[in-house]
């Protein structure tokens, strides 16, 4: 935010403990709070939305009901009849990111999935469960995706390598693509909030002015809601594509 | 294969385990400016692990309590509307064969009410053509005795008309001639005209 003259944009990723010593103690910042907030959010929207189970749904449980299909055919399409059993994972996966991103947008809260670190340790955790779903169904045939099919044998010490690389730069693409993507807009944001406020100092016409920046501001609202939904979507439908290609034979 | 539920459970159970490995790895990645890469930063390794163990909640929560309200619910609902659409097929079928009975039994009770009534025409008309039969046969019967008294009749005024004639006749021709004529000579001549008559009569 700006502080007197200057303006520090980062400072909005800052962790800070919470709940004083004990806080301190557990590791414990704003950002597992906001996780905690995100998930009862989503648990909350499902669990009040299925409450009255009609045959003829109302508007909350249309919502819930297309979330949960959504997440259902995204997974069953892309994976194959194997999806059904890893849809609890993506929709866990879809909706724990798009709460976190939306949350991010309420002034004064935390976008949790600006940090590399969550966001590497989901990629890592989607890169890993992909590795051990693939050794368990494919076993050692696992590694001869390293190789190309009809590749020539001489062109292997090339090839493999850049395969493995191409490999193990997925986790790495899909954590940056999102933390990015977040610290971009969160950053944006700043940027222009600031101008607002050190352009309404400067009198009648600043106060004319600033009305551009606001503007750009409320417009950049609309971009990072679209941003939000298609950067989980993004990270789920990659997730599944890993997951079919591990469960493919 | 194994089951992938397991599969994935297991995977974070291993994940969330080997976090403090990456936690012990991390302190180097130390990058001034943005607090995203202050790896020194305790809050940044520990909001990792909060994390882990809030989405491993927030996946179990989601696969054992609310994914399957969901389903309950869709899953029922199909059912119901499969249930409701076999019940219309089935009413369909059961209107389409009480509309069908319905033609069938209406074809048949006209054609037993068509034969019915073609029984009883062709009873009247025999009983009318008997009746008319009996009964111009008794009308012969009366005009041929009718025609007898008639002719009995007529004959019997002839009769009696040929005195009269023979009367009127004599006293004429007296009168005429001045002379009496003979009574049996002019009976036969108004016997002569009557049998002309008669049979001119009978000719017509």
């Amino acid at each position: 935010m700006a502080g007197g003259s200057s303006i520090n944009v980062l400072e909005q990723f800052e962790l800070h403990p919470v709940l004083g010593g004990l806080g301190e103690a557990l590791s414990l910042s704003q950002a597992p709070i906001f996780m905690v907030v995100a998930c009862v959010l989503v648990l909350a929207f499902l669990h009040f939305g299925m409450k009255p189970a009609a045959v003829v749904p109302g508007r909350l449980q249309a919502a819930a009901e297309i979330c949960y299909e959504f997440i259902h055919n995204l997974a069953v399409d892309t994976i194959g009849p194997e999806g059904t059993a890893f849809f609890p994972f993506i929709f866990a996966l879809f909706f724990f990111i798009l709460a976190g991103n939306y949350l991010g947008l309420i002034p004064f809260s935390y976008t949790f999935t600006s940090h590399i670190a969550v966001t590497f340790a989901l990629a890592l955790m989607v890169f890993l469960i992909a590795i051990i779903v693939s050794l368990k169904v494919q076993g050692f045939k696992f590694f001869a995706h390293f190789m190309p099919a009809g590749a020539p044998v001489l062109l292997a010490p090339l090839l493999v390598p850049i395969e493995i690389l191409s490999f193990l730069s997925r986790p790495v693409s899909l954590s940056i693509r999102l933390f990015a993507n977040m610290v971009a807009g969160h950053v944006m944001f700043d940027i222009f909030a600031s101008f607002v406020i050190m352009l309404a100092g400067l009198g009648f016409i600043g106060d004319v002015l600033a009305v551009g920046p606001l503007v750009i501001n409320i417009a950049l609202m609309g971009l990072e809601l679209l941003v939000g939904a298609l950067q989980a979507y993004v990270f789920a439908i990659l997730t599944c594509i890993y997951l079919r290609e591990a469960v493919s034979h | 294969m194994r089951n992938p539920v397991s599969l994935i459970r297991h995977s974070l159970v291993a994940g969330v385990s080997s976090l403090p490995l990456l936690m012990a790895a991390a302190p180097g990645a130390h990058a001034a400016g943005m607090p995203q890469l202050d790896f020194r930063n305790p809050l940044l390794t520990g909001q990792v692990i909060w994390g882990a163990g809030i989405f491993l909640f927030f996946y179990l929560a989601l696969r054992s309590w609310a994914l399957p309200k969901v389903d309950t619910v869709l899953a029922s609902r199909s059912q119901r509307i499969n249930g409701d659409l076999d019940q219309a097929r089935a009413a369909k079928v059961d209107a389409d064969n009480a509309v069908r009975e319905l033609n069938e039994t209406k074809k048949a009770a006209a054609a037993e009410a068509q034969a019915h009534l073609d029984a009883v025409l062709d009873e009247e008309r025999k009983q009318t053509a008997s009746r008319l039969a009996e009964l111009g046969s008794k009308l012969e019967v009366e005009i041929a005795s009718a025609e007898k008294a008639v002719a009995e009749e007529r004959s019997r005024a002839l009769e009696s008309l040929k005195p009269i004639a023979s009367d009127v006749t004599e006293a004429l021709v007296q009168k005429l001639t001045g002379t009496k004529p003979d009574r049996v000579r002019i009976e036969a001549a108004v016997a002569k005209v009557a049998a002309e008559k008669s049979t001119i009569s009978a000719i017509a």
